[in-house]
Formats: structure tokens, C-alpha cells, sequence
């Protein structure tokens, strides 16, 4: 029997298990479209735009740990993606876009809803395919599909011309991904797990550092037993976050420009730093030639690009965090037991805590709401039992600092990227992963309307997502930014104009909410959270409020502004 | 900055180019020379690409060349014997007396006369990059009116017995 191309696309997403298609339909992909039905398997949620469908299928994908898959249709359907697929490839998400193409015979003819999406999409993707022939479809499905959860994870975009998906061929399921050109290692060299273990045991300030890659190779357990085992501090980047309970006693803070006292001082004064997982981004370093300047660093990360990129390191791990961090923990068992890991820095453990003692995060109460107290309150009644999905801007850094995440893939935040309206359809991907979790977004009032119109999505799938909005009626880190290093020139910085959230809510069918007082938190978030339908808060906050502690551009990161 | 010689086998894919050049721009990295022709086995190219840049710079740019899908092997010749050539075509005024003198740069730098016309010639010159900038030094003197050049390639020396 033979297959039509969108046959072949359906079945071959079937064999890797895809489970949701977030798309947008449009004349290129009809043909996909038709065939819809006939795999019960793939479940189709329509979005309201493009962007989003790879926004949730990224959100699916941090929460699940799956690959999520998107399908739009050619020209602006495509370049629609964009936002979505650079967000997806900064935070190392693995995904698969299929994108449609026109008619082969019309390339490069201009022809209409024509775009060049694999010259656009390749410096943002890990790996880009135009299908030319319908025999080799099948098998650069599943060659994307490997190279999206490989290695290190990330985008792949498949581009699929209209002739192509309706030739009929034999459908042949390769067995052999037969990819000799890519080989991610996994397995970490023995020789330098063993340095780093000598390296451990000589450090008077250790600081473990974990990244997202943590998170991504499943490894928050072994991070967690090995710190606890040697009684190592723990800091963690924005894509970190999850991956050590922030209820631990060891746990110092996030790290960075935004960064808690605690977590900066640490790394400031370490004299050793265990990296797992991270690439030293700009945010989590400050002024690079300040960083860390007392340690030795070890830096375990898949990809050798990340090593020695930022920051020059005295002990690179090429690897798979999981399986170095459980090697570490075996030589540790085997060669060093029955030694007294604490005693060497037990006074170094004692700085630590006093740092997180004296300079918690915290805000100055004054009878209006907060935007730091409703994080707290959301804290308080998820108990850490939740997904929480972020804008981008103050509300994200707020939720990062105030919010004790427990566990790995309860964040999703667009860490690297930075792209406001990620967090509302990366909450949508993320309840459709998990209908019965708690799914909630924490949004500034700015970023929240850059992809508001998918109330209508998740209304019509009736999924109980939250969307939390800290009004303040400004870009407030935009506006923070102008009050202190741009001499308070308040520019288009205003949001004053907006809709009535609430009554915007209801419009689209979905439950409305609004605070504007300190007691009405607890009672209304409490509401909202327990109602089984699409619900939307909208808690006025303190106008002026600003993100502290703040790391000024091109200062260290212990000459963080406390205040 | 060091000049290094990089030779990059890539599967010969449509757009692997891009990739490859796409790397260097995006990074801020830079291209002296680029040379890419079918390597011996099929549906491979090969690629020399020449480079100025410190170590710290060649070794992001020898991992990000590797971390490129379709690359399937990178070289660094740096410390490595190897055999470098360059072919060039100059095209240069040569009339009246300058006509001698441009056969005699010819004839010691052992380049070949491939066209020549009543006021000019074609010269072919093969070589290492600084013979063929210390041909174009000597011919700039008459009038160079075209240059075509194919940029480096390169191959390690075999390896000689003890």
C-alpha cells in the first residue's frame, strides 16, 4: 500500500510517540490536515497564533521532559515560529516544527505565503531539514526527533513543501538513524571525574552551581545526593531553578544580576565552584573577569561548546550531568569513605548561612499589595505542588526570588531569550501535559498582552490554567531600568492605557478575578486556583516597585544594590 | 591573531555552506579564505577555510564547526606538517620594456604565461599564501588589472620514518 506524504508525516509522528500537535492550518498543510482523523493518537490543538503553538509545545515539553511538536503552515505561519524556535534553542528545549513550504516547482519564484524558513530558522534551530523527497520523509522525522532530544536538546524544523505531503510513496520506517557526523558524549571521562573529586576534597569554599541542564538530563536526585553527601552549598541560574529543593538548608538562592546575597557572595568568595549544566550567560556571571575570582572551577556541561566559551575553567567535563554527577558520587564512595567531608570547610558552611540569614529577599510592606507577597501567597497555597509558567520582566524575577521551587520542570521561563508572551501558551502546553497538575503564569500586565488572544485556546480545551497579572501598570523592569540608570526618563514605559482584564477574561469565556488589597490575596488566589475553569487574576500592584538585589551592567555580582 | 588553516569535511548537503559561513558571522568570528570541492568519497565536501584568531578563538571555532550537524570532521593544522597551496591568476599591464621584466618575475617564482595580448598577460602562480602576496608585490608594480585567487588548501605531510 502506498502512503500520501501527510500520511507518512502522521505515521511517523505516531511512531515517536507524539501525543498533542499544537498548529495553525493554512493552505500548505490542508493536506496534513485531511488526514487528522484518520490518527486518533495525535490530538490537535488549535492555538490563536503561530508563536504560541511553539510556545506550548515548548511548555509541554519543560514540563514533560517529551519532545513537543508544532505544525503551521507555510510564509507567515512559518516565520510566526521564529520567536518561539530561538526562545526553544536559548533554553535548550527539544522540539520538532513542521513547517509547510509551497509547491516545490514555486521555490524561489515569490510565490505566495513563500518564505526561506530554513535560511531564517538556521542560526536558531539545532538542526534544519527541507524535504525534497517524499522517500526520505520518514526518516528525517525520526532523524529530527533524535536530534531534538539528543545531546544537548534543542529545535529542529522540518520544512515540508504542498507536492511533497500529497506524492504517494512505500512508507518504510527506517531502523538506522545512521547520523555518523553527530555523536553527542554522554559518558564523562573517568581521569577527570577524578580530578574533580580531588578537587572537592581539597576546597575550603566549595559552591555547587546548577544549571538547566540539571533539569534536562534528569539529574535534580544525584545533585541533591551529592550535595548533601559532601555538604556543599548549592546555588542555581534561572534555568536551574527546581533543581534543588529551595527548602533545603543548603540551598543559597539563585545566582545572578537578580540574584539573592547569599548566592552572589558565595560564588564571590568560593574557592571552588562545581558548574553542572550551565553556559555562564551573561545574567548569571555579571562582569566576567570578576567572576568568581577565588575559585578553581569545575564545569560539567554535553556540550564542549559551553566550556571554556565564558569562562576559562580548571576542570572541563564533557558529559551528560547525570552520569558525571552520579561518577563523582561513586568515587567519592569508593575512595574516600569514611572521611570527614564537613569538618574541612564547616566554617565556610556557617558563612553561608549567615549571609542567607542576614539579607533574605524581601519587600517593605505599606498597606498596598505587593507584587513579591502575591508570589508569596501563590507559594503558600500551592505548597510548591504546582507548574509555574513566567512572563518576562520584574513579576518573572519576582516568582524566581520569592517562590520555593521544590522540584525539577515546575519552572517555565524563558531564561536565555527573554521573550515576553511565552508563559501564558508554555502554561497551556504544560496543562495539556498534565490535566490534573496546577497550573499557574505569573504575568506583568505589559507581557501578558503580547499573546492574551490565547484565552480563547485554552477556554475551548477547558484547561483550568491561572493567569496571575501583577498590575502595575508599566513595563516595570523596563521603567526600573530608567529610574536608575537612565535618570528617570520615564519612556514609553507607561502602560496606563489597557483593557479591563477582568472583563476581558469573561469575554473570552473565561473566569475574571481582581485584587486590589492586601487581605483579598489569600481568600481570591485561594478561589481562583480551586476553580475548575480558565481563570484570570488581576492583582493591582504597588506602581513603582522595583526588582532587588540588581547587579548594575558591568559591575560584579557582589556589587549588587540591595535597595 | 595567528593564522590557522582549518580543513572541515562536511556532508555535501543543500545549505551546508550556509552553515558552515552562517557560524563564522553570527559569532563574529572571521573568513580569510574559503576553498570547498567534493572530497574523494561521494556526497562529502571539503572544506579549507583559513582564519586569523587567538587560541581561545580557534578552539570555540573548531567546537562550534563540530557542533554543526552536518560536519563531520574538523582539523586544526596548526603544529601539524602539512602541504599548503594556493593557485592564483593575475592578469597585469605588460608592455614595452615591462614585458621582459614580468617574464623574469615569472620564470623565478615558477608561475606560467597562460594568455597574453599586445598589453597584457595572464599569469598562473601556484604556492604557499606569502609566495603568492610576494608575486602580487612585485606585479602590483606593472599594473595588476584582475586577480583571481582560489584560497588555501591543504593536506598533512605523510609521516616520515624514524
Amino acid at each position: 500500500m502506498e502512503y500520501t506524504g501527510a500520511q507518512i508525516l502522521l505515521e511517523s509522528l505516531k511512531r515517536e510517540g507524539v501525543d498533542l500537535l499544537f498548529g495553525y492550518p493554512g493552505a500548505a498543510v490542508l493536506n496534513i490536515y485531511d488526514e487528522l482523523p484518520n490518527y486518533p493518537e495525535i490530538r490537535h490543538i488549535l492555538v490563536r497564533h503561530e508563536q504560541c503553538a511553539v510556545h506550548a509545545a515548548d511548555g509541554y515539553a519543560r514540563a514533560s521532559g517529551k519532545a513537543g511538536v508544532c505544525l503551521v503552515t507555510s510564509g507567515p505561519g512559518a516565520t510566526n515560529t521564529v520567536t518561539g524556535i530561538a526562545t526553544a534553542y536559548c533554553d535548550s528545549i527539544p522540539l520538532v516544527v513542521v513547517t509547510g513550504q509551497v509547491p516545490t516547482h514555486l521555490i524561489g519564484n515569490d510565490a505566495f505565503q513563500e518564505v526561506d524558513i530554513v535560511g531564517i530558522t538556521r542560526p536558531c534551530t539545532k538542526h534544519n531539514f527541507f524535504v525534497e523527497d517524499v522517500n526520505k520523509l520518514s526518516m528525517i522525522i525520526r532523524r529530527a526527533f533524535y536530534l531534538a532530544r539528543s545531546g544537548r536538546p534543542g529545535p529542529v524544523l522540518v520544512d515540508l513543501p504542498k507536492d511533497i505531503v500529497q506524492t504517494k510513496t512505500k512508507f518504510v520506517w527506517p531502523e538506522e538513524i545512521g547520523m555518523r557526523s553527530y555523536n553527542p558524549t554522554y559518558k564523562p571521562h573517568g581521569n577527570q571525574l577524578r580530578r574533580t573529586v580531588a578537587e572537592l576534597f581539597r576546597a575550603r569554599r566549595p559552591v555547587l552551581l546548577a544549571g538547566g541542564g540539571v533539569i534536562m538530563s534528569g539529574a535534580a536526585t544525584d545533585l541533591a545526593n551529592l550535595a548533601r553527601k559532601l555538604q556543599l552549598p548549592v546555588v542555581a541560574t534561572l534555568m536551574g531553578l527546581g533543581s534543588f529543593p529551595a527548602t533545603d538548608p543548603l540551598w543559597l538562592g539563585m545566582v545572578g544580576i537578580h540574584g539573592t546575597y547569599a548566592a552572589n557572595m558565595s560564588i564571590n568568595h568560593a574557592d571552588l565552584l562545581l558548574c553542572v549544566g550551565t553556559r555562564f550567560a551573561d545574567r548569571v556571571t555579571a562582569k566576567i573577569s570578576a567572576f568568581a575570582p577565588r575559585a578553581r572551577i569545575v564545569h560539567i556541561d554535553i556540550d564542549p561548546t559551553s566550556i571554556r566559551k565564558n569562562v576559562q575553567v580548571d576542570v572541563p567535563v564533557v558529559g551528560d550531568c547525570r552520569l558525571s554527577l552520579q561518577g563523582i558520587q561513586e568515587i567519592c564512595d569508593l575512595t574516600l569513605a569514611g572521611k570527614d567531608w564537613v569538618a574541612k570547610h564547616a566554617d565556610w558552611l556557617v558563612s553561608a548561612q549567615n549571609w542567607k540569614k542576614s539579607t533574605p529577599p524581601t519587600c517593605q510592606k505599606n498597606g498596598e499589595v505587593k507584587p513579591q507577597q502575591v508570589v508569596e501567597a501563590l507559594f503558600g497555597i500551592t505548597g510548591g505542588d504546582a507548574v509555574i509558567a513566567t512572563e518576562v520582566g520584574q513579576h518573572q524575577m519576582w516568582t524566581a526570588q520569592f517562590y520555593a521551587f521544590t522540584r525539577p520542570r515546575t519552572l517555565l521561563t524563558s531564561g536565555g531569550l527573554g521573550a515576553m508572551g511565552y508563559g501564558f501558551p508554555a502554561a497551556i502546553g504544560a496543562q495539556l501535559a498534565f490535566p490534573n497538575k496546577k497550573v499557574i503564569v505569573v504575568a506583568g500586565d505589559g507581557s501578558i498582552q503580547m499573546n492574551i488572544q490565547e484565552l480563547a485556546t485554552a477556554v475551548a480545551n477547558r484547561l483550568p490554567v491561572k493567569v496571575i497579572i501583577l498590575n502595575n501598570r508599566h513595563l516595570g523592569l523596563v521603567r526600573q531600568l530608567q529610574e536608575l540608570f537612565h535618570h528617570g526618563k520615564y519612556i514609553a514605559s507607561n502602560m496606563e492605557a489597557q483593557p479591563d482584564f477582568v472583563k476581558l477574561a469573561e469575554a473570552y469565556g473565561a473566569e475574571g478575578y481582581r485584587i486590589t488589597k492586601p487581605e483579598e490575596l489569600q481568600p481570591v488566589l485561594q478561589k481562583a486556583i480551586a476553580s475548575p475553569a480558565t481563570a484570570l487574576v488581576d492583582v493591582v500592584v504597588e506602581r513603582t516597585e522595583n526588582v532587588y538585589p540588581i547587579v548594575p551592567t558591568g559591575a560584579a555580582l557582589d556589587e549588587m544594590l540591595l535597595m | 591573531m595567528k593564522r590557522h588553516v582549518l580543513s572541515v569535511l562536511v556532508e555535501n548537503e543543500s545549505g551546508v555552506l550556509s552553515r558552515v559561513v552562517g557560524l563564522f558571522s553570527g559569532r563574529g568570528f572571521n573568513i580569510h579564505s574559503l576553498n570547498v570541492a567534493p572530497a574523494l568519497e561521494d556526497g562529502v565536501s571539503h572544506m579549507t577555510i583559513t582564519t586569523y584568531g587567538d587560541s581561545l578563538a580557534l578552539e570555540q571555532i573548531v567546537k562550534q564547526l563540530h557542533k554543526i550537524v552536518s560536519v563531520i570532521k574538523v582539523v586544526d593544522f596548526e603544529d601539524i606538517p602539512t602541504v599548503e597551496r594556493e593557485m592564483m591568476f593575475v592578469k597585469v599591464q605588460a608592455e614595452g620594456s615591462a614585458r621582459g621584466e614580468i617574464l623574469r618575475t615569472v620564470e623565478i617564482f615558477r608561475c606560467k604565461v597562460v594568455d597574453v595580448s599586445h598589453s597584457e598577460m595572464i599569469i598562473e602562480a601556484t604556492g604557499d599564501h606569502c609566495k603568492l602576496e610576494a608575486i602580487i608585490s612585485l606585479l602590483q608594480h606593472f599594473g595588476i588589472k584582475e586577480l583571481a585567487r582560489t584560497g588555501s588548501v591543504a593536506v598533512r605531510r605523510s609521516r616520515k620514518a624514524d
